[in-house]
């Protein structure tokens, strides 16, 4: 018995282009709770993904040691053969199955091919049981909600002899009691001697309940404390999180501040999947004129789905709150409300959302514009030609002509097309999902003086993203966003990335 | 590399599967005029056109629903309905055909309004829902009669064996005219109209357009209606033709028409595709029966092999493309 049951020392990943994770090194006792913690997109899944073989030996480089012996995983099903298993974030449970038939699942009780369901329940009672989920294992899952669908998780992964567990953000979706219930149940795991990993944004958490804690930035590992004996707090961490490499150059801006554009009060949403769960909790919001303005929050915190809702309820259910255009009350119903009034959202996924990859450029700008652009139906395509072609200079679309598809450009020159496509519907209110992301540095730079010419031209516009550089460098005032609420307002020359990395993890009190 | 081309032919892959349909029609012509004495003739190919109007016009309409993503398997009952329709009340009361035939296009299109609006307001797959109206069309000529009603209304017979004589003791029939018209208007449509970009942006990403303010609700409702009227309108000119309206006419049309909307190169998936190929493709199927006929000892079951044949090759050649556009 090694008194480490995991190490895996100098990981490196590199996707095309990217270098997600650079010679990271995590140990683990055995029958500890080890916590991860890093911003979004500090490479946390990606290392997780490397553990679970998701991607496969090979695609990395480095060595993972495990119970002692080096491991050389194929494939997820070579990783939980040998006893370690990954709860991801979005649960991985068939609904229309009962508890006992998903505990089983690819590991089932059977004699000679034939399912033996008097065992099958029996022992699914048993491991419900250890998980303190009281409900009859022939129960459909779809009929549980998340945080017992979560016990379900665990319950499979104890079916299949886990001896390291690990799970990511295993509390983002659970209310406070299903939380604890479910922290408890861990402490009760580690008892019984199986050792845990766990990926969280809740530092609370995290302080509670972690007995060691490894820090990730820029796919690097930042330091690994021992929670007793190096003291750990919260700020402690904090300080390990943030202060991301200032790889982004930004170009000079000064703000022409004018008058309210957007005035947004006591804005709540509730989920669509799981009733009664607030995703957005009574926000106040404010735009005005020629004013960038940031939105900060954690994966989780409720940031696209408050734009969402706001853009024409694409996102929620039981909306409520007061939307204040230039001051007067109005009323969206759906998207075409929203454009009426002025207010444009660029999606944080482009690719499925917010452009059709198979069509050419000429006609992905022109598409929520066409109103413009047509007589009683009838598309004007001369007009339609010189207005992208416009578009293709003026914004500088990297492309031979307007006539391109979409889905072949870069990343870059799709967000090009994304913004052309709501510039052209003339809005007042732009609010722009991780403008950024999967954008190249000098790209990047463009789509800033992009954003900076909005704002000049009057417009309000609101950046939502998870790169705090970007926001500081961006912004002239910056929101934070915490499990739902808007937990502070920081204008940029207070701001700094502890501290609207201290508003972003603020738990509810 | 921004637009993908084939070789150096500079062709953008859109507009490659249209090709590869027209030069397999080429081919499958050539073939012909090299083996059958007389298949080289202008109004073999009018032949084709005149036997299959009918089915041009399905097509046009099944393409439209194809290209928001969806599938009408209705459109061969309701050209069925469509001729008991238009039968039984000129046979019966004795209504002329400027009556009956307007009257027939709205139940077609009523129909397919139904069906587009419980597809959208109830987001069930368009599949069962066009199923259950398949069945529901079939049901109801039943309930006009279980027997073959002739029509012998003059007006209709004498516009149905009208020959529109071109040059060269060459001739279509009204109803190459009328499917000429449809094709005409639908591509215009798709082409030039809002309602067409809503189409194919439905089609290429619903959730997109939705994002980007398309009414693609309403979209999606207009097209099973227009589909509903190109089956109302297939089955007049399948009167025409036939002369007749009965229960069993057009079995199974509407999967000639998927053939053809498939073979054209219009993606199952939707978001791509010209009506451009669904002639070609009416064509590609009307032509296999003519060689069928015209080599005289195979019997016309190799038809359906040949579309069997055909059908797979094409979906395949979608299956590429579409795994090459996407990288």
């Amino acid at each position: 018995m090694t008194e480490h049951i995991l190490r895996m020392s100098g990981i490196t990943k590199t996707f095309p282009g990217v270098k997600a994770l650079q010679d990271v090194n995590l140990t683990v006792r055995r029958g500890e709770i080890h916590a991860i913690c890093g911003e979004n997109g500090a490479g946390k899944s990606t290392l997780m993904k490397v553990l679970s073989g998701v991607y496969p030996f090979g695609d990395y480089e480095g060595e993972i040691t495990f119970e002692g012996q080096k491991c050389e995983f194929g494939g997820i099903r070579d990783s939980e053969h040998a006893g370690i298993v990954i709860i991801h974030q979005e649960l991985a449970l068939s609904p229309q199955l009962s508890i006992a038939e998903n505990i089983f699942l690819g590991n089932e009780r059977a004699r000679r091919g034939w399912i033996d369901w008097n065992r099958t329940n029996y022992e699914a009672g048993a491991l419900m049981k250890r998980v303190g989920l009281r409900e009859n294992p022939t129960t459909m899952i779809a009929d549980l909600g998340v945080g017992k669908q979560q016990l379900v998780e665990i319950a499979k992964a104890l079916a299949k002899e886990v001896k390291l567990l690990i799970l990511d953000e295993p509390t983002a979706a659970l209310n406070d009691d299903d939380s604890a219930h479910l922290l408890d149940l861990l402490r009760g795991l580690r008892d019984e001697g199986i050792t845990c990993v766990i990926i969280s944004h809740k530092l609370n958490e995290v302080i509670a309940i972690a007995d060691s804690v490894t820090i990730i930035r820029d796919g690097r590992t930042i330091e690994s404390l021992d929670m007793a004996a190096d003291h750990v707090t919260e700020d402690r961490i904090i300080s390990g999180m943030v202060g991301r490499a200032l790889d982004n150059r930004f170009p000079p801006h000064e703000s022409k501040i004018g008058t309210e554009a957007l005035r947004v009060e006591d804005w709540t949403v509730y989920s669509p999947s799981q009733p009664g769960r607030k995703v957005v909790d009574g926000a106040d919001l404010m735009l005005r004129r020629g004013e960038i303005v940031g939105l900060a929050g954690l994966m989780g915190a409720g940031r696209t789905e408050l734009a969402m809702s706001l853009f024409g309820r694409t996102y929620g259910v039981h909306i409520s709150g007061k939307v204040f255009k230039d001051g007067k009350p109005i009323e969206i119903r759906n998207v075409q409300d929203a454009i009426r009034h002025g207010i444009a959202y660029a999606t944080e996924d482009r690719k499925r959302y917010g452009l059709n990859l198979i069509e050419d450029i000429k006609r992905n700008i022109s598409a929520a514009g066409l109103h413009g652009l047509s007589r009683r139906g009838w598309v004007n395509e001369n007009e339609e030609y010189r207005v992208a072609e416009e578009f293709h200079r003026s914004m500088n679309i990297k492309a031979p002509s307007v006539n391109s598809v979409v889905g072949k450009l870069s990343g870059g020159n799709q967000q090009k097309v994304v913004l052309s496509k709501w510039i052209l519907t003339e809005p007042d209110v732009l609010i722009l999902d991780e403008p950024t992301r999967g954008i190249d540095v000098g790209a990047k730079y463009e789509i800033y003086t992009i954003i900076n010419r909005l704002a000049d031209q009057g417009k309000a516009v609101l950046v939502i993203s998870s790169e705090l550089p970007e926001l500081l460098g961006l912004c002239d005032r910056i929101y934070t966003l915490s499990e739902g609420r808007i937990t502070g307002e920081v204008p940029r020359r207070e701001a700094t990335q502890e501290s609207l990395m201290h508003l972003m993890t603020k738990g509810q009190e | 590399m921004t637009t993908m081309t084939l070789g150096r032919t500079g062709v953008p892959t859109k507009y490659l599967p249209v090709l590869v349909t027209g030069c397999l029609l080429v081919a499958m012509f050539v073939v012909g005029g090299i083996r059958y004495e007389g298949f080289a003739s202008g109004q073999v190919i009018l032949n084709v056109f005149i036997d299959n109007a009918f089915l041009l016009v399905v097509a046009v309409g099944m393409t439209f629903v194809i290209l928001t993503g969806g599938i009408d398997l209705s459109v061969g009952s309701v050209v069925a309905l469509s001729t008991m329709i238009s039968a039984s009340l000129m046979a019966g009361p004795g209504w002329p055909p400027y009556l009956v035939i307007p009257l027939v296009l709205v139940i077609g299109s009523g129909l397919g309004l139904v069906m587009g609006y419980i597809v959208h307001a109830f987001d069930i797959q368009p599949f069962v829902v066009t199923l259950a109206g398949m069945f529901l069309a079939r049901g109801l000529c039943y309930t006009i009669g279980t027997d073959s009603i002739p029509i012998e209304d003059p007006t209709f017979t004498a516009f149905a064996q009208d020959r529109i004589d071109l040059f060269a003791d060459l001739w279509i029939s009204p109803s190459v005219l009328i499917a000429a018209l449809v094709v005409l208007g639908a591509v215009y449509v798709l082409h030039y109209t809002r309602l067409g970009r809503s189409i194919y942006a439905t089609g290429g990403s619903e959730q997109s357009a939705l994002l980007m303010g398309l009414p693609v609700g309403r979209t999606k409702i207009t097209v099973y209606t227009i589909s509903g009227f190109c089956s109302a309108l297939g089955g007049v000119l399948l009167s025409f033709y036939m002369l007749s309206g009965y229960g069993l006419h057009a079995v199974g049309m509407e999967l000639d028409a998927i053939a053809a909307v498939v073979i054209g190169g219009t993606l199952l998936t939707g978001g791509s595709g010209f009506l451009l190929g669904t002639v070609l493709g009416v064509l590609v199927l009307g032509l296999i029966q003519t060689i069928i006929s015209f080599e005289g000892t195979l019997s016309s079951w190799w038809t359906k092999i040949f579309i069997g044949l055909l059908l797979f090759v094409f979906i395949l050649l979608q299956r590429v493309f579409s795994a090459r556009s996407r990288r």
